[in-house]
């Protein structure tokens, strides 16, 4: 059961005494009911509290890391809506090789791999199938463990297992085998080698109760496996597990998932993505696919940033002068805001214009056009300073600075500060910058 | 202590919309689940397809899409085969051209279409303005007009025309529309509590609550279905429980990553495949979110979601 913050603040010292980084001890204890801080940051704690509030205060879905040179986070989600809060770990994307087809695979994907508004893009976990012959496959993973990629050893088999992760141990890899019938053995080889556990069971029950015998052997370091039967069923055991430990509170099933979506719809990429798309929103933690081209990964990857994002804080690029068209020193400046919507649409229809120009993207505060010009964050002062502070008039020859319609109120105020330029307003909409840049 | 499956259930439903006549009509909504969540209690109406062509027709450069839509030069013709391919449920015209800033198609051009496409079609039919909201309730007053009987759907009424579209549309030709708002909760309820109380029947319209490509700004229209979703049926807000239907196609279609000619980035691969997976994944998105339909513009997307709806019942 979750604690109420008065419950937390009764064992807290009750000093004051601020270490926590809080103002107060009653402040310290709602934080740390709403989940916001963990109750290590209190140095005064007592043991007897401490033990009492740890497993009350614990969130209701672990953090599981994997990867070493390239360590991802996977769960530690708190609400099964992003608006009630916001989702934290970002969807992990796989593809599924076998010795067979790796080399294939491989040089499909490994072009896959560009940045979109400051954030990499890339099939960070490659998912690899042992067939039963564990000369080959500790050659395949010896061969995927130089991609510098996570791996995920899907191996029911404890001798195989063992052979593939003195490979590639150090790389903390995910060991992706564990059923009902090899619990012992699969559970003494993760802890050995220090990595994550993957669980399979043959329904909800079966998967509940193998993870039971786990947290009974102290393993709490585990990934859930959806079924793969039908696209049906694999969307009720993601949906029915991640219910159970936000909305039930049930730890037993407070685990990210790996949701295989190759092997509910084998060689066909266009059901994947349909599928990809529902588990990036509900509920899959790991989405493993048959491959990962430009097609797929385009949209997929910019969907997961946008619902991977927190709500409460905007998603921005980077303020900074962006060439479109091939624009040089000559081509005029156009001014707008670095909230990414406004980047996104106004760069597209100038884009769409063909006419070489200089999109000038000025720190708004992550805001749109008339939000931060309200706020105070894109003003004629703002542009002004934007320009002198970053060398704007030497780098740029062309004195045309081009100003959203909705602020088309700051023209006068430009024109008195910067006397050298020819300020004009452009209109209120993006749609119609097409038409405006043409007969510029 | 074994795993107990609880299932997820509400005493509120989303209301049913029928669309089209005869043995093609359809029906949208229903659901008193989340999201394709048919394992908590049966969906009995499943989410729509709905396929989408413009007034100016079907974009011939697209290998496949001319390959299916090969011998069928008109929009009616092109309408009348959308209808037959597997998995659309209804057929949407978009009178794009219809903006007095752009081509400014009159409303006599846009009544012979549709007309056209009536005859040529049994399939319930939707009609798209051009977001010119004067035009658009232009149009559908007189596309509803000539259409008298068919039980089409008309994409959208908006703040600023509700009044006309909900009149002329809804109340003098028996025809459904959509009440379309931007992408907010308090405006999409607002919007339904006005048409409410113009005497509109709640089975004679669907919301529309804005649209997206998944990459530019999809997130503010998942999270706003989401909340949509979760009042109407969690706190059984009677004037959010409409169906939800949310055209995809043309902003699909629309962003750089379907746009771009594989001559400018090779590394992408062909562009229509781009578009199509662009329309995939926004489509199922939006209908894991919790759409009850979505219109799409190419025979592959409509025929994956489809499939797609159909797993998932």
């Amino acid at each position: 059961m979750a604690l109420k913050g008065l419950d937390i603040f009764k064992l807290t010292p009750k000093s004051n005494c601020k270490e926590c980084g809080n103002p107060t001890c009653m402040a310290f204890a709602m934080k740390v009911a709403q989940g916001a801080v963990s109750l290590d940051k209190c140095p005064h704690m007592s043991a007897d509290a401490l033990a009492q509030l740890s497993e009350a205060t614990a969130p209701p879905m672990k953090t599981i890391k994997i990867g070493a040179s390239d360590e991802k986070s996977l769960g530690g989600e708190t609400v099964l809506y992003r608006h009630e809060k916001t989702f934290v770990s970002r969807t992990l994307f796989s593809v599924a090789m076998t010795a067979a087809n790796f080399d294939e695979k491989w040089e499909a994907i490994k072009g896959v791999d560009y940045d979109r508004i400051s954030e990499r893009m890339y099939v960070e976990t490659l998912t690899l199938a042992y067939e039963g012959d564990q000369d080959a496959y500790v050659e395949l993973v010896k061969k995927a463990a130089a991609t510098g990629r996570t791996l995920i050893l899907n191996c029911c088999c404890p001798t195989a297992a063992r052979a593939a992760l003195e490979v590639c141990a150090a790389d903390k890899p995910v060991l992706n085998g564990c059923k009902a019938d090899n619990i012992d053995a699969m559970c003494d080889l993760a802890t050995e080698f220090g990595v994550v556990l993957g669980v399979f069971g043959a329904d909800l029950e079966e998967l509940y109760a193998t993870v039971e015998a786990l947290e009974a052997k102290g393993n709490k370091n585990l990934i859930l496996n959806v079924s793969s039967a039908s696209a049906k069923d694999a969307y009720a055991e993601a949906v029915q597990i991640r219910r159970a430990a936000i909305k039930g509170n049930d730890r037993t099933f407070g685990y990210p998932s790996i949701v295989n979506v190759a092997a509910i719809a084998p060689g066909d990429m266009h059901m994947q993505q349909a599928l990809a798309a529902m588990f990036v929103i509900k509920y899959g933690s790991i989405i493993v696919m048959d491959t990962m081209t430009y097609a797929e990964a385009l949209p997929l990857y910019g969907m997961r940033q946008n619902v991977f994002t927190d709500p409460q804080k905007p998603m921005t690029v980077e303020p900074k002068i962006y060439p479109l068209n091939g624009a040089d020193a000559t081509s005029p400046v156009v001014a707008t805001v670095d909230f990414a919507l406004t980047y996104f649409l106004v760069s597209a229809e100038l884009e769409r214009s063909g006419v070489p120009v200089n999109l000038m993207i000025t720190d708004a505060g992550g805001y749109s056009v008339l939000t931060s010009w309200a706020a105070g964050k894109f003003s004629a002062g703002s542009i002004t300073k934007f320009i002198k502070e970053n060398g704007i008039e030497d780098a740029i020859s062309c004195r045309k600075l081009i100003i959203p319609g909705k602020v088309a109120v700051l023209k006068g105020e430009l024109e008195e500060r910067l006397p050298e330029w020819e300020i004009i307003t452009a209109p209120n909409e993006a749609v119609e910058l097409v038409k405006f840049m043409k007969e510029l | 202590m074994p795993f107990k499956k609880t299932a997820q259930t509400y005493s509120a439903s989303i209301n049913t919309v029928t669309l089209g006549t005869g043995d093609k009509a359809v029906t949208v909504g229903g659901s008193n689940v989340d999201a394709l969540c048919s394992f908590d209690a049966p969906i009995e109406h499943k989410p729509l397809i709905g396929f989408e062509i413009t007034d100016k027709g079907i974009d011939a450069t697209l290998p496949k899409m001319a390959e299916v839509f090969a011998g069928c030069d008109t929009v009616a013709a092109q309408a009348a085969k959308a209808a037959e391919l597997p998995g659309v449920d209804f057929v949407a015209i978009r009178f794009e051209s219809a903006d007095p800033n752009g081509a400014d198609m009159s409303v006599e051009d846009c009544v012979a279409m549709a007309t056209a496409v009536a005859e040529a079609t049994d399939a319930p039919l939707c009609f798209e303005g051009c977001k010119n909201f004067d035009k658009d309730a232009k149009i559908f007053e007189a596309v509803a007009s000539a259409l008298q009987g068919r039980n089409a759907l008309f994409m959208s009424a908006r703040e600023e025309n509700y009044k006309t579209v909900a009149a002329s549309v809804g109340m003098a030709y028996g025809q459904k529309f959509g009440a379309e708002s931007a992408v907010d909760i308090n405006l999409a309820k607002q919007l339904n509590v006005l048409i409410g109380q113009m005497g509109i029947q709640n089975n004679g319209y669907v919301m529309n609550l804005g649209s997206a490509a998944v990459g530019y700004g999809f997130e503010y229209l998942l999270s706003t279905i989401d909340r949509v979703r979760a009042a109407a049926l969690g706190q059984s807000d009677a004037q959010l429980q409409l169906p939800i239907v949310t055209p995809c196609a043309g902003d699909c279609w629309g962003v750089k990553e379907a746009l771009t000619e594989e001559s400018e980035a090779p590394e992408w691969g062909a562009r229509e495949e781009r578009g199509i997976q662009m329309e995939i994944c926004t489509a199922a998105a939006v209908l894991a979110a919790g759409s009850d339909a979505v219109i799409v513009g190419h025979p592959d997307s409509a025929a994956t979601l489809a499939t797609f709806v159909a797993d998932m019942m």
